[in-house]
């Protein structure tokens, strides 16, 4: 099957399941239920694409097929933030607070971090990528040490309120955040797309992309903005999904015979939009909320990560 | 050159101060004079805590020490490998299926599946062909993580998240007498780590090199991944998850002394109990009378150290 073609099946799977989600059981109450699940649906638009195409990027970009952006500290330290607001200023305070604000509070705070690590790091000029992500994950490390105290030390009452910030949910997303966080995932993909010929060439390698005239520093620095970007927006927005974009992108790779970004990126997005629809539908249909989605996202993610690494390790 | 009897004699110093830190009060003064309650809060709390403290240093250090060897690269560790987050995947098992199983039957439990955890560690590292340095800790990490991600899904499954956190949590103000007693199976490991130091070292070269000098590999391997399996477990069921001790002591002693594992053992050992009775006692102290846990005064120092050791990788590893 050409891969144009695969493309189509993908969106109609998609489609399929989007409108699925968005019309069962409607049952004539659409001006109470129909807006709310378009606004959910668009949540899940907004952070599956940015999972779906920082992860892509990402990957392209240290030339690996088992790493994904949140590795390099954006979960730890999204909790992190999480847990300190609610031990400094209560749950009443938290619950209370302007929202846009504290979205953005997130965000910033995230790229601020990226920042400061791929500056501090790449001041250097030979150093390696997987520096950058391994002095990520160290601080991700210490964020996790925080974040544990401060469980530990908190009100037990306040206890719930992270616990419930420590998953991803698709649910109670206002309308203000999702406009604010959907105007900077289309900004910042916008810049991006600049460097879709530009991946292709970097996906064979720092070497070949030294040779072939691209300049590896200056575009890997961008790109790994970008990916800043999109991971902070996307965390702040829903929370953690750690495994979902190393899920989705192998799929596509698997899927898809191109190497092509052209095709890669909606490629990827469409296997996000399905496995989140397809999740969703799952979790409340099947499941009628008893499991949680993003950490059922988490378990199949992560254990065909090790399934990955046990089989193909050679491949690595 | 550092001689090892300064070590010990740091050590004892640092080990009677920490006998006379902490909220109840306790002076070296009382020692002469001992009352009944004096004697209760040393042998209760006091002395078992000292125990376990150096006991988790010892161990950690060392286990830390013997996957360096197996992995041949620096920067493997309980805690950069997966085998930390596999022990408390045991306990939570043991946990939500044997919620009255004793201690020892926990730490069975969390001990096999620290040595699975391990051996995949080791499995992948073995169908690895690009082994760069610093990619070993990353898989690693990532094996952590997913495990990690796997003990949240039942954890949350069973609401078990709060107390599974309260009990995997690093500290060691919970020891008390009674509920610590199972550490002493480090000292066994320890012992054990030392006598078969050097086999450690060459089976880190590979199968056929120990082939060729008439050592049985995979018996070696399988007793080095046994040591470390057992003292994770035992640590993290009875004072929590504790990160870096096995990755920076290690790695500070090969800085100071070279590279001869065998001579190291001691020395390593000696340091990973001085750090974390330093780490115990700043935690203490820091926010009297409160207290800071070890776990997070040693995340941050170990963090610190290891950030340090991978910027100066060029002229180290």
């Amino acid at each position: 099957m050409p891969d144009k073609k695969k493309l189509l099946l993908l969106g109609v799977l998609a489609i399929l399941l989007a409108s699925i989600f968005l019309f069962m059981q409607i049952d004539g109450q659409w001006s109470y239920t129909f807006p709310r699940r378009l606004k959910r649906a668009a949540a899940v638009g907004v952070a599956g694409f940015a999972v779906a195409y920082s992860s892509l990027l990402f990957q392209t970009i240290t030339n690996n097929r088992i790493l994904t952006p949140s590795i390099i500290g954006f979960d730890a330290l999204y909790l992190l933030i999480q847990g300190a607001t609610i031990f400094l200023l209560g749950a009443d305070t938290t619950i209370a607070m302007n929202h846009q604000g504290y979205f953005l509070f997130n965000v910033v705070i995230m790229v601020l971090f990226a920042g400061l690590l791929y500056r501090f790091l790449f001041r250097r000029e030979d150093q390696h990528i997987y520096f950058i992500l391994l002095a990520g994950l160290v601080c991700g490390t210490l964020f996790r040490s925080v974040f544990s105290f401060l469980l530990v030390v908190i009100d037990p009452n306040e206890y719930q309120f992270i616990q419930d910030r420590m998953f991803a949910s698709f649910n109670q997303v206002g309308g203000e955040l999702l406009l604010m966080a959907a105007v900077f995932v289309v900004l910042v993909s916008l810049y991006s797309f600049r460097f879709i010929p530009v991946l292709d060439v970097l996906a064979l390698g720092r070497d070949h992309a030294h040779n072939l005239g691209v300049d590896f520093k200056l575009t890997v620095n961008r790109l790994l903005m970008v990916v800043a970007v999109l991971v902070a927006v996307s965390t702040a927005l829903v929370g953690p999904v750690t495994f979902l974009g190393l899920l989705v992108v192998n799929i596509a790779y698997s899927f898809i015979s191109s190497y092509r970004h052209q095709i890669l990126i909606p490629a990827t997005f469409l296997i996000s939009m399905t496995a989140l629809f397809g999740g969703l539908l799952l979790v409340e249909r099947v499941f009628s909320f008893a499991a949680n989605l993003t950490i059922i996202i988490n378990g199949i993610g992560g254990s065909y990560f090790l399934y990955r690494m046990l089989r193909e390790g050679k491949k690595c | 050159m550092l001689k090892k009897r300064y070590f010990f004699l740091v050590l004892l110093v640092l080990s009677c101060c920490s006998l006379f830190v902490g909220v109840a009060d306790f002076s070296p003064a009382a020692l002469m004079s001992l009352e009944q309650n004096e004697l209760e809060l040393l042998l209760i709390s006091r002395l078992p805590r000292l125990i376990s403290i150096l006991i988790t240093g010892m161990g950690m250090a060392i286990a830390g020490l013997i996957m360096q060897q197996l992995s041949q690269n620096r920067f493997a560790s309980p805690s950069t490998a997966g085998t930390m987050e596999a022990a408390s995947l045991g306990v939570l098992t043991a946990l939500i299926f044997f919620g009255s199983a004793s201690m020892l039957q926990k730490m069975l439990l969390a001990f096999f599946f620290a040595l699975v955890g391990t051996w995949i560690f080791i499995w992948i590292l073995d169908n690895l062909v690009y082994k760069d340095a610093l990619f070993v800790p990353l898989i690693g990490l990532m094996i952590g993580r997913v495990i990690a991600a796997v003990t949240t899904f039942f954890a949350y499954q069973y609401d078990l998240l709060q107390s599974l956190n309260a009990w995997l949590y690093g500290d060691f103000s919970a020891v008390l007498r009674g509920r610590y007693e199972l550490l002493y199976l480090g000292i066994p490991a320890v012992i054990l780590a030392y006598i078969y130091a050097n086999r450690f070292t060459i089976a880190g070269f590979g199968e056929d090199f120990s082939a060729n000098l008439g050592l049985n590999y995979y018996k070696i391997r399988y007793i080095g991944l046994g040591i470390v399996a057992l003292v994770t477990s035992v640590v993290v069921l009875t004072v929590g998850e504790i990160p870096y001790i096995g990755l920076v002591v290690p790695n500070l002693i090969t800085l100071m002394r070279g590279d001869n594992v065998k001579a190291n053992i001691p020395y390593t050992a000696l340091a990973g109990a001085i750090l974390t009775l330093v780490c115990d006692m700043i935690g203490r102290l820091l926010l009297y009378p409160y207290e800071i846990s070890v776990g997070l005064i040693i995340g941050g120092v170990g963090s610190a150290v290891f950030l340090f050791f991978i910027v100066r990788r060029k002229i180290y590893a």
